[in-house]
């Protein structure tokens, strides 16, 4: 089984993870840049965590074996703060980097008219540098906050089948089932969505456009959920090419929409050495 | 012939020679082409691989008084590819010793391909105990020497003993010394008896 996680927060996670996601199948993610709990109070502070996202954390991901490509963008949770709005003068170049394979997680958290503009401008950026775009919905007034968003997503001009319309749930995929935006859904522990929920909506609405994620990140979270999911539907009665589909075509058929996701080597062998020599342990 | 002269020929008159052409006209868009000089069907030269070869060139093609300035700013702003891309370029690039702070940034990090990639010709730059400690580093990452330009002619005392002390540490530790650096180390030592 071959895994492709396409919303996952690695900087948060340590070695082991990749270690154990290796060994499940997962052989490639896409890192959203998102908050990291604790506010940003400075463009500076984005920078330096785009340049990990699009520098030490594939580096990082490929001792593993696991192939890494990135989202950039000013994320919902702070896209209001006037201290890191200047960031948005920064993104057009990390837009054009060769591993940024969409513009995310942008949308809402609170659907403010600071939130608003954001989302607007970055979603115009999507546009302009030809590339797919990653929508957070919010935890709070979550279907209200997804009207909002298609209705934004379908005033840009963006295609929709160029937008993923993530953290979803039984009560909010009627909202998108139709708008032609891919359908996200992050399985969590105890929150969000469950590999038995999961089975349930993909029994109900087939596998087109439905895209896995574990969203884990530094909160009670599990980068094994999407292997979780996967045998779930196997349980169930799906067959392995539809499993095959939602976790791994599907994300490829996403993400590859920018042009930019390369995925050379994903099913060979990983590659944890330097010419020859191990650099797993770094400076030990 | 100078290397970018080599450079240039060897990619010149393949499917990605009009996009380079082009963007080697307008120096003045080298954020953009610069980043996307990776996604460009172009070709490597004897060791250069292509998208370090291209932007090689783009880096040379600016004028030579902005040549430090906007190679720092590439490098800051810079995916590993293009980090890595900047440091090969110095060698060939007027910019004295202006750029050696980003060989320190370079030695910093844990990515071997951007350590290797500061140890080049323009390491001539660094001072004596910098590079110690980035041939230091390379020993404990697992770069090959080999990768190390320069290696024997400037190869000191001051390395011998941090050699040496590296592998009592490793014997003591029941751990190998890798065979690269326990060869520099004895000829190191044999030299001086």
């Amino acid at each position: 089984m071959r895994i492709f996680d396409p919303h996952i927060h690695m900087t948060s996670r340590t070695t082991d993870d990749y270690a154990r996601m290796a060994a499940a199948g997962i052989r490639a993610v896409v890192e959203p840049a998102f908050w990291l709990g604790q506010p940003r109070t400075n463009p500076g502070s984005f920078t330096d965590y785009f340049d990990s996202l699009i520098g030490w954390e594939p580096y990082r991901a490929a001792q593993f074996g696991v192939v890494h490509h990135a989202t950039v963008a000013l994320n919902p949770k702070e896209a209001g703060d006037p201290r890191c709005r200047p960031v948005l003068d920064l993104l057009p170049r990390y837009l054009d980097k060769d591993r940024v394979v969409a513009v995310g997680e942008i949308g809402y958290d609170s659907m403010t008219p600071d939130e608003d503009d954001a989302f607007e401008r970055q979603l115009a950026l999507a546009v302009e540098h030809d590339l797919p775009a990653l929508v957070h919905t919010p935890h709070r007034d979550k279907a209200a906050g997804t009207r909002r968003s298609l209705d934004l997503v379908r005033s840009s001009g963006i295609a929709p089948g160029r937008v993923a319309i993530d953290h979803l749930n039984e009560v909010t995929i009627d909202l998108v089932h139709g708008s032609g935006c891919w359908m996200g859904f992050s399985i969590y522990p105890e929150t969000k969505m469950s590999p038995p929920r999961m089975v349930e909506l993909l029994r109900k609405y087939g596998t087109e456009r439905m895209l896995v994620n574990s969203a884990a990140d530094w909160g009670v979270s599990d980068p094994l959920l999407t292997l979780a999911t996967a045998e779930a539907m196997l349980a169930a009665g799906f067959g392995e090419d539809d499993v095959d589909r939602v976790m791994w075509r599907n994300p490829v058929e996403f993400y590859g929409q920018s042009g930019r996701l390369d995925l050379t080597g994903v099913t060979g062998a990983a590659e944890p050495t330097f010419a020859g020599s191990s650099i797993k342990r770094g400076g030990e | 012939m100078t290397s970018s002269e080599r450079l240039r020929e060897a990619l010149r008159g393949t499917p990605g020679w009009d996009w380079l052409r082009d963007a080697l006209a307008r120096p003045e868009t080298i954020a953009r082409s610069f980043s996307s000089a990776g996604r460009a069907p172009l070709p490597g030269a004897p060791g250069w691989t292509a998208d370090e070869a291209a932007r090689a060139l783009l880096l040379a093609a600016l004028p030579p008084d902005r040549v430090a300035e906007v190679a720092a700013d590439l490098y800051r702003y810079g995916d590993a590819d293009e980090k890595r891309a900047v440091l090969k370029a110095l060698p060939l690039l007027p910019v004295g010793a202006r750029a050696v702070p980003l060989l320190h940034d370079a030695i910093r990090t844990n990515d071997t391909r951007l350590l290797a990639a500061a140890l080049g010709p323009y390491a001539a730059h660094l001072d004596p105990a910098a590079w110690r400690q980035a041939v230091l580093k390379c020993v404990f990452m697992g770069v090959p020497l080999a990768e190390v330009h320069d290696l024997d002619r400037r190869a000191d005392d001051g390395l011998a003993a941090m050699l040496a002390a590296f592998a009592a540490e490793r014997e003591a530790a029941g751990r190998p010394v890798p065979g690269d650096a326990a060869a520099l180390l004895r000829r190191l030592t044999s030299e001086e008896t």
